[in-house]
């Protein structure tokens, strides 16, 4: 399904979390789409199947996924409150990130442009 | 699970371990690490029953190890120089492993004949070091254990075979809940395996933490400031500094704390640039031995 970067500093749990994230906001995975089970993921990557359990579990705790007892995890509508959360800590990266490029002298055009690129290609589902 | 407490091992007047306190919780995967002469294959030999502790306890599923046939039958040790019997071929070995481990599962050691490729006729003496080895393996994963106890296990494998030892592995943990024990010098590659790890160091365990936490609490951080900045800034947060290097105007933090809290902390005072990474295992080997001195010392010859 995806690959990790086992070479990478961060945390194999933490990569998980993550990757999981992006295909549920990009929707590959979509709402009451069954996740693979901890023993086949742990087998196709080869890590240790206690580490994917944590993933799982901090996905639920944070609300993308949601588990049955006995048949397993599955992506859960995205929670309003959450993204709410999420939203404010983007806006205070975005200030930042643009207040920095603004002073290295990109324009407000430079910007804009960049804004609608990113909007088509989102809208086409591909992020990046 | 294994359960150790208060095990003290010396051999005359060496005290190869003093006081070691290990708690490995059943499916999980533990690495264990350590200084050479640390006591790692004395503590894995004890815990096997091949030794017996001076003091303490060593015990698995609530029973002590040693001279205990009934934990035996589920424990398998692969010790990091194999021994096989003089002119015994690989169909010799697994019958012999199949009269002393009652769990022995012959349609698996048939199976894993795809995954090793191994003439099983022929005398394990003769085939190469890292053959010897994979030998080793497909025997104890024919035999099912519950615990795998492994000391240096993947020395001598090339890529393709240690991933597919590795998977294999990965496969019994996730569907048995075996427990495994690895002690390896090869950090990089227990990041991707194990849930926990110990460091042994003169034969005290001086650290045991799952590998998530370790990796999270500690973070190295490069530095550099507009104006000189003062080291206050950092005694009055009470911040748990490491290691400190100042490498021309970057300087360079170990320092325990969560990414959130340390961005903040260091944000304040407007840093030219700031980069805060997660520590490797082995930098976290190198800078809790060096917190304990042991250090990295360059000598110039």
């Amino acid at each position: 399904m995806f690959d990790l970067d086992l070479r990478s500093r961060v945390p194999i749990y933490e990569q998980l979390v993550e990757t999981f994230k992006e295909a549920i906001i990009n929707e590959v995975l979509k709402t009451d789409e069954q996740l693979p089970s901890v023993r086949i993921l742990a087998q196709q990557l080869t890590i240790n199947p206690n580490t994917i359990q944590k993933a799982y579990r901090e996905l639920e705790r944070q609300g993308y996924i949601y588990s049955l007892p006995g048949k397993g995890s599955f992506v859960a509508g995205i929670n309003k409150h959450k993204n709410d959360e999420k939203l404010a800590k983007l806006k205070e990266e975005l200030i930042k990130v643009l207040s920095e490029a603004m002073y290295l002298g990109m324009t407000h055009e430079e910007i804009m442009a960049i804004i609608s690129q990113v909007d088509s290609s989102v809208r086409r589902g591909i992020m990046k | 699970m294994i359960e150790i407490m208060n095990l003290n091992k010396s051999f005359e007047d060496l005290a190869a371990l003093k006081n070691v306190n290990i708690k490995i919780q059943k499916g999980s995967v533990y690495g264990l690490v350590g200084s050479n002469g640390a006591g790692k294959t004395t503590l894995l030999k004890t815990m096997v029953g091949v030794y017996q502790g001076d003091q303490g306890t060593c015990s698995i599923d609530g029973q002590e190890v040693f001279e205990n046939v009934a934990i035996k039958a589920k424990v398998i040790f692969i010790p990091d120089t194999l021994y096989f019997f003089a002119n015994y071929s690989v169909r010799d070995m697994a019958k012999y492993y199949s009269n002393i481990y009652p769990a022995w599962n012959e349609a698996r050691f048939e199976k894993l004949k795809e995954a090793f490729d191994i003439d099983v006729n022929k005398n394990i003496h003769r085939l190469s070091k890292g053959m010897q080895r994979q030998v080793a393996f497909w025997l104890a994963l024919s035999s099912m254990p519950d615990y795998l106890i492994l000391d240096e296990p993947l020395d001598g494998l090339d890529p393709v075979m240690r991933q597919k030892v590795k998977n294999l592995l990965i496969q019994d943990v996730a569907e048995r809940q075996m427990t495994v024990l690895i002690s390896s010098h090869n950090l990089r590659e227990l990041e991707d395996l194990c849930d926990t790890i110990g460091i042994l160091h003169k034969g005290t365990l001086i650290l045991e933490k799952e590998l998530d936490d370790l990796k999270s609490d500690v973070h190295k951080i490069q530095v550099a400031f507009k104006e000189e900045v003062s080291g206050e800034f950092l005694v009055n947060a009470q911040a748990q500094v490491l290691y400190e290097e100042v490498r021309g105007s970057v300087r360079l933090f170990i320092m325990r704390g969560s990414k959130e809290d340390l961005t903040r902390l260091f944000a304040k005072q407007q840093p030219l640039v700031l980069d805060i990474l997660p520590l490797t295992l082995e930098e976290v080997f190198i800078y809790e031995m060096g917190g304990i001195g042991y250090a990295i010392e360059n000598i110039i010859i």
